[in-house]
């Protein structure tokens, strides 16, 4: 089975190196032609004005930030059942870009909120789950850098984020519930089935350009994990000595 | 193994912990004094104006919980991790999660029951009244134990870990938002009239699924911190 | 019996040992043996199920441990270098607690009776273990051993801060336990003091 094979870190750490330059390509354009979509051929809102434009990079940028933590826990859970030392590297990869793709949201989620509703910052529901996110991010991080030893770090962050992807539904519930009780702002950002065409084509653009900047850097990120880990700097220069490696394992 | 085996283990160390607390009763006193002293902070920030301070009750409240809840997790299991008694708890021929659950009520007894005993006379500090005080009560009988059962995975995972202190922190205090909120919220909604069951049976519905999933979680922490 | 195929243990980056195998007949005491960070303690608890191994399994009665899971456990009596005693409790309270904690309860008297078994005067019986010295400790917890029915032993260093009575009694406990068909792991620095025929060495170079 091709994909035994390169579940390898020997195997994998080869085929990442190639895959990255696609990747990172495709990001790079479809970045470009989804952000001139957004920024240039979508409608003016006729609420909102110019200022609603930020969404082409909040909506996505929110999506990855949650989607990232599920695929991370996910990676975590199969290196706990199966105890597979390139589910925690991926795990362990994926975390700083779920994070900087949280800020993100928070980021543009405070420059659209400081026109629409006048401050840098509202208790909106949606907001203050991501806020809550980002310190669940910081926590499976900082947990794995207080660790020394890799194997304990790698099953204790693997706990925390687990435990993390059942507290962020609850989270998001009670968040709602929570700006429901207080009466907060709550302006919802995605306008959902008023929205234009292009606006939707725009916005799913920017998703899937976000989708492979991930796999890029991620794939990047798994590729300096494995030299630190396993401080054998030859792998991706000698192809010869790797059949011999995956039957070891 | 036999349920009575089971039972023995588990009550053998709600008890063993409950005499250790009152061997150092100091400690609990001192989880106490935090509570009430922080409580009495709020009114000397704030200003006496009785409608502003009814207005923060239940969240200065329900935070200082958390917070008391919070200082106490290092001594669920940092002393049996010391001395070695985890090890043996790790290797009883009962479930592990089983134990866990024994090691938590025990916290609870010892640092989330002293909190709701003394809430009420806290909520008359902050002009609480009747129903609302009843509430507050029955909000925190419901939501310490779940704080326990949460900060208990938080505490098995920094176990030995430097800076322990500050990341248990860190970790367990996103996980507590909906118990804040729910338990704030209760107070809050039967102040303004609304009555506080559909808070209270949130709280209860989170305490229910913390019962199932948090010893799990805390057992395989605890697993982990001792390879 | 007890039985190690093809262990290997990693610690950090170190490579403690790789591809060890060990096989401990009922009535036979392993002493393992070897210098400081040679590994023996990790070996003991991978032996215990605490510590999983990088390689290979541990078998008992032909079945893996990490299979059996709650079953071995409760066939195995385990001593780490760590007394597993509280300060705040008294040595009674002390081996009361730890022996339905192990899920074998024992009564007051029997406690008291393998307090005195091991040296321990009924004096000592009702003090604060915070004021016993480290040899005193010790006995506290190696007085499981007189109270434990469990047929495997794992023993870290038992004999370390003991004077040489209560080695001898230690000794001669473990004696009586190979005679019952029991097994023990002993991880030591001293020599034993059993018939030959009892005792098995594994030395694990450094």
């Amino acid at each position: 089975m091709i994909w035994s094979k390169y579940s390898v870190p020997q195997a994998f750490y080869p085929l990442a190196g190639r895959l990255i330059p696609w990747f990172a390509a495709v990001a790079v354009i479809l970045m470009v032609v989804g952000l001139y979509m957004g920024f240039f051929v979508a409608p003016t809102d006729f609420q909102q004005g110019e200022s609603y434009r930020i969404i082409f990079v909040h909506v996505p940028a929110a999506w990855m930030s949650m989607f990232l933590y599920v695929v991370m826990a996910v990676w975590a859970g199969v290196g706990m059942g199966l105890n597979a030392r390139l589910s925690f590297m991926m795990a362990q990869a994926i975390a700083p870009t779920g994070a900087m793709f949280t800020f993100l949201a928070l980021l543009t989620g405070a420059m659209w909120g400081k026109p629409t509703w006048g401050a840098w910052w509202v208790w909106d529901a949606r907001l203050t789950s991501e806020l809550i996110l980002l310190f669940q991010y910081a926590g499976v991080m900082l947990l794995r850098t207080s660790i020394d030893d890799v194997r304990r770090a790698d099953r204790s962050s693997a706990v925390f984020a687990l435990v993390g992807v059942v507290n962020v539904p609850i989270i998001y519930y009670s968040v709602q519930w929570w700006n429901t009780l207080h009466q907060g702002a709550s302006v919802s950002m995605a306008t959902g089935s008023k929205m234009a065409a292009t606006m939707l084509m725009a916005m799913l653009i920017m998703t899937i350009a976000f989708w492979m900047y991930s796999i890029a850097v991620i794939l990047a990120r798994v590729r300096c994990v494995m030299l630190e880990r396993e401080s054998l700097p030859t792998w991706d220069e000698k192809p010869a000595a790797m059949p011999e490696a995956v039957e070891a394992r | 193994m036999s349920h009575s085996s089971m039972w023995e283990a588990v009550t053998g160390i709600v008890r063993r912990d409950l005499l250790l607390a009152m061997r150092r009763w100091s400690d609990a006193a001192m989880s106490v004094f935090f509570l009430v002293i922080v409580v009495s902070l709020f009114p000397l920030g704030v200003g006496p104006e009785p409608a502003v301070l009814r207005t923060i009750a239940p969240g200065v409240l329900w935070v200082a919980a958390l917070l008391t809840c919070l200082l106490s997790l290092a001594r669920v299991f940092t002393p049996d991790y010391l001395d070695g008694v985890l090890e043996q708890m790790v290797l009883v021929p009962q479930p592990l999660s089983l134990l866990v659950l024994g090691k938590v009520l025990a916290h609870w007894v010892i640092s989330g029951l002293p909190v709701v005993l003394l809430s009420p006379l806290l909520g008359l500090q902050f002009g609480l009244e009747g129903e609302t005080l009843g509430v507050l009560v029955l909000s925190l009988l419901l939501g310490t134990p779940t704080l326990s059962m949460i900060g208990a995975i938080g505490a098995a995972l920094v176990l030995g870990v430097r800076g322990s202190g500050l990341l248990v922190a860190l970790l367990v205090l996103p996980l507590y938002v909906p118990v804040l909120i729910f338990g704030a919220g209760a107070v809050t909604s039967s102040m303004a009239g609304i009555g506080g069951e559909a808070n209270l049976s949130l709280l209860g519905a989170c305490l229910v699924l913390s019962l199932f999933l948090a010893p799990w979680a805390t057992a395989a922490a605890l697993r982990i911190a001792l390879e | 019996m007890l039985q190690a195929v093809g262990l290997s243990c990693r610690r950090g980056e170190r490579r403690l040992f790789s591809d060890l195998n060990v096989k401990v007949e009922r009535g036979k005491l392993l002493a393992v043996v070897g210098e400081n960070g040679s590994g023996k303690t990790s070996l003991l608890r991978i032996f215990s199920s605490l510590l999983p191994p990088e390689d290979g399994s541990v078998r008992w009665e032909g079945q893996d441990i990490h299979q059996l899971k709650e079953l071995y456990s409760g066939q195995l009596m385990y001593l780490g270098h760590l007394n597993g005693i509280k300060d705040d409790l008294t040595a009674v309270e002390n081996l009361i607690s730890s022996m339905a904690l192990a899920g074998e309860p024992c009564t007051e008297s029997e406690a008291k009776e393998a307090l005195e078994a091991i040296g321990l005067k009924r004096l000592v019986h009702r003090l604060s273990s915070k004021v016993l010295s480290q040899g005193q400790k010790r006995r506290v917890a190696l007085a499981r051993l007189w109270l434990s029915t469990r047929p495997l032993w794992l023993l870290d260093e038992p004999f370390t801060s003991l004077d040489a009575a209560s080695t001898a009694v230690v000794t001669q406990r473990l004696h009586a336990h190979l005679q019952r068909e029991g097994l023990v792991v002993v991880v030591t620095h001293q020599e034993i003091a059993l018939p030959a025929e009892r005792l098995q060495q594994l030395r694990l170079a450094g």
